[in-house]
């Protein structure tokens, strides 16, 4: 939520620059070298970092002059829900979408932004990295409830609206990346990660998503898996849509301590 | 591959694309998933509402068939009326099945999914999770076309954008050419049937509440290939938006149904703080002209003034924005009642709205026009089909809220049984070793060569904002015959222009440039579907209005506009609108709630 005085307006600079500058970090494709570049453009309020990057898009010229490439990112929905435009702001990973520059202005108390791209995924080309794996995990921990067919067969089970409620907040998660980026455990793909594991929690917590938690379970029990968490709990705090992430893994580790328990009763 | 190794490829991962993805892998069939983003990426998550279904669990009396009175009247009539019966049919049982994917709908006291009331209708009908429900439900078709994609029965090419469809010596749709946004490499993809699930063309319109993949750029390539594009000039322009640099981000109408007051300064070139401004000073001009309703005149009304007030300079600062002011409402209130959908205006415009009034503008939203189907969303190509957003069927002149994604879900669902059965019966001839599919590629690869090659001295991005900028001002909301007139005559300068931009990007690599000049000629070309559209339309109905010609004219225009590419200019034709089941009638909210025959 952005800073607001106490007028409830939206903090602003008192005194504006004429101009602001990006500092991006450039990349001509996979495996290449990473360069700076500095452009300017004028300050206008309400300008958000897209809408800077479609300006310097327009004219890639570098602050000294110099014409390059325009900048790539990616962009979709601009309303901090689809999760695409995830990049590195000043040092933190957020929506590019939802970064207002008044506040970042703030924040920093210089007139330059810092853009690079999440830096622990595959970096395609300038901002834009590749989250594939992100979804693959998903297909590890069988991110869905076990249906018989889509064909009608009535309602589902009746729930609480306070488990709705508490499912929800983990299904809004977007799958952006935030989480990996902050968590010191994750390099190189070697652990599954909050995300994923939210997600079986969410699906461990439906009644029907329940029947094959062993499944989601089993998927947490790799070398990848839950165990590697820190309990750094960075995660929780970058979380842009508030998923409960440690809550969620508090809680798996207890349906895998529940499950080893039971497993090992049915035997 | 299903052992009967038919294919077909589904373009668009939304909800309507997955939708048909899922129907036709469960059907043992593989399936070609073709999206520019990942698909849990898709538009459909914009969506917050709800989705409508007349389920009746309040005690209201709600059926499907007041459902789809409510659908075809606030549609102005225009829709055929038999697959919106279907549709409203079938809706309880598509909210039941995403209640069984495990979609968080908000629950009653007993643990029912609850409902809650919206336009166009006296009942509870619409459910809703959180205030994301279009991001639930494309959450939930994700995560079941992702089980089927592990079963390999899906197979997904995320970051691809169709380019154009290969049609045969008889225009039979054979597959189609798709170009991966990384490489730019082309690849055909051969199917025996194609399904266009790819949404809305909002960016026409510069800034809309679109996604910036919303370019209609795969529908228009495929109208300017033979397939019929219907009711284009049909474009929902929401009232209530919040204007941005980058976008127009939707501001629900909750916020007026709660309360909020629309106004101006009396003085267009009043500089002053909105709360140092008295009362006396500003004008209340919704509430002025219809004293009876005020603030909550239906959407098509509301956007119209507020687009008035601003072309006669009243803005809020000269630009084009009034206030949408909840001020005057306790702020406890506010957030209990508001809560998440302030905290969007916040989150992008910084001020808190339970503090400061909003400054809001109507914003493009929705196009109820889209490629011509019949009741089985064929589309007048033999084995192209059309599902969602992209196809006109179900909305007729204006979409009620919560509609929109029981439509595409709607959509999907008929169309995958119906691409299966085409599949299943069309002859596939010589069409694997004739050499079609690598000649399209062939032609388009020739495209992109020219477009990397050229070097004008035209900017794309200043096209495309000249682009958004005549249609906004001429072709959304107020429509005069002169101005769509000069716009055509601008688009058809802008297509000219077009043949003289250089991309500004020597990197091919992973570029933007090239991706973007495709979809902006595709939209130039759809941008005249609509403007011609309108300009041969001489009546007012639905999102559709034309001062000099106030009156809906069902003798003259109770029909179904079509159009077919010609080099030219696009071709229109009229076909007579299905209305066998509830004869049409005046559509007037303006008398009192009860609008019921």
């Amino acid at each position: 939520m952005s800073e607001t005085n106490g007028h409830h307006e939206k903090k602003r600079l008192d005194n504006p620059p004429q101009t602001i500058e990006f500092k991006i970090q450039r990349r001509e494709k996979l495996g290449g070298e990473t360069r700076w570049e500095v452009f300017e453009i004028p300050y206008r309020r309400n300008l958000n970092v897209i809408s800077a990057l479609m300006d310097i898009r327009k004219n890639p010229v570098t602050k000294d002059g110099r014409q390059t490439t325009p900048p790539v990112w990616d962009m979709s929905c601009l309303e901090q829900v689809c999760g695409i435009c995830t990049m590195v702001i000043d040092g933190r990973a957020r929506q590019s979408c939802s970064a207002l520059v008044d506040d970042l202005l703030l924040a920093s108390g210089s007139n330059t932004i810092t853009l690079q791209p999440m830096s622990k995924f595959p970096n395609v080309r300038d901002l834009k990295v590749d989250r594939t794996r992100m979804f693959d995990h998903l297909k590890q921990v069988h991110a869905w409830v076990e249906l018989d067919g889509s064909h009608d067969l009535g309602p589902g089970a009746q729930i609480s609206n306070e488990t709705a409620q508490e499912r929800y907040a983990f299904s809004r998660c977007m799958t952006c990346g935030c989480c990996l980026e902050a968590c010191p455990q994750y390099f190189e793909d070697n652990y599954i990660g909050p995300q994923a594991i939210a997600q079986a929690r969410l699906f461990n917590m439906h009644p029907t998503g329940k029947i094959t938690i062993d499944e989601r379970l089993d998927g947490l029990m790799g070398e990848d898996g839950i165990t590697n968490c820190g309990n750094a709990q960075n995660c929780v705090q970058v979380c842009p849509m508030s998923v409960p992430l440690t809550k969620a893994i508090y809680e798996t580790n207890r349906d895998i301590t529940v499950n080893a328990l039971f497993g090992w009763l049915k035997k | 591959m299903s052992s009967n190794g038919l294919k077909i490829a589904v373009v668009g991962g939304g909800l309507a694309g997955l939708a048909a993805a899922m129907k036709i892998a469960e059907a043992g069939h593989s399936v070609d998933l073709i999206s520019v983003v990942p698909v849990k990426r898709s538009h459909s998550v914009c969506a917050q509402g709800g989705i409508n279904g007349a389920v009746n669990t309040k005690g209201e009396g709600d059926s499907p068939w007041k459902h789809f009175d409510d659908t075809v009247y606030g549609g102005d009539f225009l829709a055929n009326q038999p697959p919106v019966q279907r549709m409203c049919e079938m809706a309880p049982k598509i909210i039941y099945l995403f209640d069984r994917m495990g979609v968080p709908f908000s629950r009653t006291q007993e643990g029912l999914i609850d409902f809650r009331r919206f336009g166009g209708t006296l009942h509870h009908r619409t459910a809703f999770a959180g205030a994301s429900t279009g991001q639930q439900l494309l959450y939930a078709l994700d995560e079941q076309v992702r089980k089927h994609e592990a079963a390999g029965m899906v197979n997904k090419y995320e970051g691809w954008e169709m380019l154009s469809l290969v049609l045969d010596d008889h225009q039979v749709c054979r597959g189609l050419i798709a170009m991966n946004l990384q490489t730019l490499e082309l690849k055909e993809f051969p199917a025996d049937a194609v399904i266009m699930a790819t949404g809305g063309p909002g960016l026409i319109f510069g800034k809309s509440t679109n996604s910036m993949t919303c370019t209609g750029s795969a529908v228009s390539a495929a109208y300017q290939q033979g397939a019929k594009y219907a009711n284009g000039e049909f474009i929902q322009v929401h009232p209530t938006s919040i204007p941005g640099e980058d976008k127009l981000r939707l501001m629900s109408e909750s916020a007026r149904g709660e309360g909020g007051r629309v106004w101006v300064p009396k003085n267009p070139g009043d500089k002053r703080n909105p709360k140092d401004i008295p009362t006396a000073e500003r004008w209340y001009f919704l509430e002025e002209k219809y004293p009876a309703y005020g603030n909550l005149v239906p959407r098509d009304i509301a956007t119209r003034e507020i687009f008035q007030v601003c072309l006669e300079g009243f803005g809020v600062g000269g630009e084009n924005q009034v206030y949408l002011d909840l001020t005057h409402i306790p702020a406890e209130t506010l957030t209990r009642k508001l809560g998440a959908i302030l905290e969007i205006y916040e989150m992008f415009v910084g001020d808190d709205p339970r503090f400061v009034p909003m400054r809001i503008f109507p914003g493009v939203h929705y196009s109820m026009g889209g490629l011509w189907v019949d009741f089985e969303q064929r589309t007048n190509i033999p084995g192209l089909f059309a599902a969602g957003e992209c196809d006109y069927s179900i909305h007729g002149a204006n979409r009620l809220g919560a509609n929109s994604l029981v439509s595409c879900v709607y959509g999907g669902f008929v169309a995958a049984p119906s691409a299966i059965e085409y599949a299943q019966n069309v002859e596939r001839g010589s069409t694997e070793s004739n050499g079609i599919h690598a000649a399209e590629l062939k032609r388009q690869q020739e495209i992109n060569d020219q477009i990397i090659r050229n070097e004008g001295s035209e900017n794309q991005y200043k096209i495309h904002d000249e682009l958004g900028k005549w249609m906004t001002d001429n072709v959304t909301v107020v429509r005069y015959n002169d101005k769509l007139k000069a716009t055509d005559d601008k688009l058809v300068e802008l297509i000219d222009r077009f043949k003289h931009i250089s991309i500004n990007d020597s990197n091919l690599w992973a570029t933007q440039a090239v991706p973007h000049a495709r979809q902006l000629w595709n939209m130039l070309h759809l941008a005249r579907v609509i403007t011609l559209g309108a300009l041969n339309r001489d009546e007012s109905r639905g999102a559709h209005y034309k001062p000099d010609f106030p009156d809906r004219d069902d003798e003259k225009f109770l029909k179904t506009t079509i159009a077919e590419f010609s080099e030219e200019s696009p071709v229109l034709s009229y076909e007579e609108v299905d209305i066998g089941l509830i004869e049409p009638r005046k559509r007037d909210y303006t008398k009192g709630k009860s609008k019921k025959a």
